[in-house]
């Protein structure tokens, strides 16, 4: 689904590389926690995947497209096949809940019969359903995650990108997020989710990449947060 | 619901920087004023031009008894003199461009001169010896009345020979200046139309960043995402040209129609057909103004 073949990012000429020659596969359907340090390269990752950024060297496949080829106009085309949560949840606060969910259908084009039967099912998914007329103003933060989530997917992309999703939750709403990708995984999406959570990466013993100063150190199948545990 | 979803964002844009929008409408509309400005007075040229061209006369002024003029040293016009003027205005050099000579006597001049001004008060001491007999040559082409002029101009017993042309290229000289000076205005004006809504879609997308911010993320196209910015350039400046047409329109009917026709009454003016015939290119300038300033700012401020 996501394969990345001796990639390299350098943002300015000279510069230490952001990620250096970092080879990976994450397969249709995968679970996979990308940990590292501040400035590890979790978030030119994130970007190279999204086609925010084009690599400096090597080549990036998402979704069976080479994007070192793909022409600008077909990026809009690519991002429908991914869902990307962050860390700040990045809501529109005057909109209410259902219409933060629609806005991310209306503005490519989806018919109205079609939103007003998805955003429900979806709001439903995440544990939403009854809240549809609140503002993100109203809700905790686990719940704007929750809304996020639901804005994410509710395209059904095959692939979610996840930017520590739960950075700014504590540990017990955490979890109830982390259940939610968890059930969104076993629906057959790739999830790729960038963490400092070790709780988190620890207790789910998902497959973890870890990258440090831009270069690929572990790949563990199964693994926990910490090389040394 | 993709229409209703532009049309609200649209909205939204628009009233988010109301204080903007308003500018960008009150200078378009001033701008616009200047070009259709500039272009009804080159139609009122036009218009003057076709009704006076054609009816150029070349006047011959014989010279009365009292006259300064070397010509006219041997008193008033004989009738020698006089047949050889004629004779001239039929030779070879003058004859094809002669079309009919007309004679016109002091009594004559002194009738339509006191007809013409009749209610003002100093017309009444003009007496019918001050008057100059004189011929009037109607010409086949008007555009050649300097031959004609050349052919009698300075002969015995002409006092003056005078071209209406040249005064009327005199009207048109100050209204082609007019012109000159409302389009000058005018450039000045588009240029900071230009600067002010490329200003405008700036503070837009600056303010609506979040919005833009999400649309890319979930795979908006770009035109989708900059469709609303674009239109709300072309709705403002699209009512700046409307107001500008308003305007002219309301001035060539108030104050060139009402004010002036009443007036001069023997100018043909231009009138709101003539605004009417420059409105689709005011509005025209309007988009383009906006499609301008959108091509400028978008590329850089909502990249995909």
């Amino acid at each position: 689904m996501i394969r990345f073949e001796n990639v390299t990012k350098v943002y300015d000429r000279g510069a230490r590389p952001a990620l250096d020659r970092v080879t990976l596969d994450v397969e249709r359907g995968e679970f996979v926690f990308l940990v590292g340090a501040s400035g590890s390269g979790k978030s030119t990752f994130l970007r190279l995947v999204l086609r925010e950024e084009r690599a400096s060297a090597g080549k990036v496949f998402v979704a069976g497209k080479e994007l070192g080829t793909l022409s600008s106009w077909k990026v809009p085309g690519l991002r429908r096949q991914i869902g990307t949560v962050f860390q700040d949840f990045r809501l529109l606060p005057n909109k209410t809940v259902f219409e933060n969910v629609a806005f991310a259908l209306q503005v490519i084009g989806k018919p109205r019969h079609h939103i007003l039967t998805t955003v429900p099912d979806v709001l439903e998914v995440v544990g939403l359903a009854g809240k549809e007329k609140r503002k993100p103003g109203e809700l905790s933060g686990g719940e704007q995650q929750r809304v996020a989530i639901a804005r994410a997917f509710v395209n059904r992309p095959p692939i979610l990108l996840c930017d520590e999703p739960t950075g700014n939750l504590d540990p017990t709403t955490s979890l109830g997020i982390m259940r939610l990708l968890d059930r969104i995984n076993r629906t057959g999406t790739t999830v790729v989710m960038a963490t400092h959570d070790d709780e988190i990466v620890d207790q789910m013993r998902k497959r973890v990449v870890e990258l440090s100063g831009g270069e690929l150190v572990r790949d563990q199948s199964r693994g926990v947060y910490g090389s040394d545990r | 619901m993709r229409l209703q979803f532009i049309l609200s964002e649209i909205g939204i844009g628009l009233r988010r920087n109301l204080s903007m929008t308003i500018s960008v409408v009150l200078v378009t509309f001033v701008s616009l004023t200047f070009v259709g400005a500039a272009g009804l007075l080159q139609m009122q040229i036009s218009k003057m031009k076709d009704q006076w061209y054609d009816r150029v006369e070349v006047s011959v002024f014989l010279c009365p008894a009292t006259s300064s003029e070397p010509t006219c040293a041997s008193g008033e016009v004989t009738e020698d003199q006089l047949a050889e003027v004629r004779s001239a205005l039929e030779g070879p050099e003058a004859g094809p461009y002669v079309d009919e000579v007309f004679y016109e006597s002091q009594e004559e001049a002194y009738a339509s001169f006191q007809d013409q001004f009749d209610d003002q008060f100093w017309a009444s001491v003009v007496t019918v010896d001050d008057m100059n007999a004189s011929l009037r040559i109607k010409l086949t082409d008007p555009s050649r009345y300097d031959v004609v002029a050349d052919v009698v101009a300075g002969r015995q017993g002409v006092e003056t020979v005078e071209n209406q042309r040249r005064l009327f290229d005199q009207v048109f000289l100050v209204l082609n200046r007019a012109t000159l000076l409302a389009g000058g205005l005018a450039a000045v004006m588009l240029l900071a139309a230009v600067l002010l809504i490329t200003t405008t879609i700036r503070l837009s997308a600056l303010s609506r960043r979040r919005e833009t911010g999400i649309m890319r993320l979930v795979g908006a196209s770009t035109f989708f995402i900059q469709l609303p910015f674009m239109l709300e350039g072309a709705i403002a400046a699209t009512v700046g040209a409307g107001l500008a047409v308003a305007g002219l329109w309301f001035g060539v009917e108030n104050v060139v129609q009402e004010w002036l026709g009443g007036t001069v009454t023997w100018i043909p003016f231009v009138g709101a057909d003539e605004v009417w015939s420059i409105a689709p290119l005011l509005v025209g300038v309007a988009i383009l103004l906006a499609a301008i300033s959108s091509i400028v700012t978008l590329s850089r401020y909502t990249k995909v």
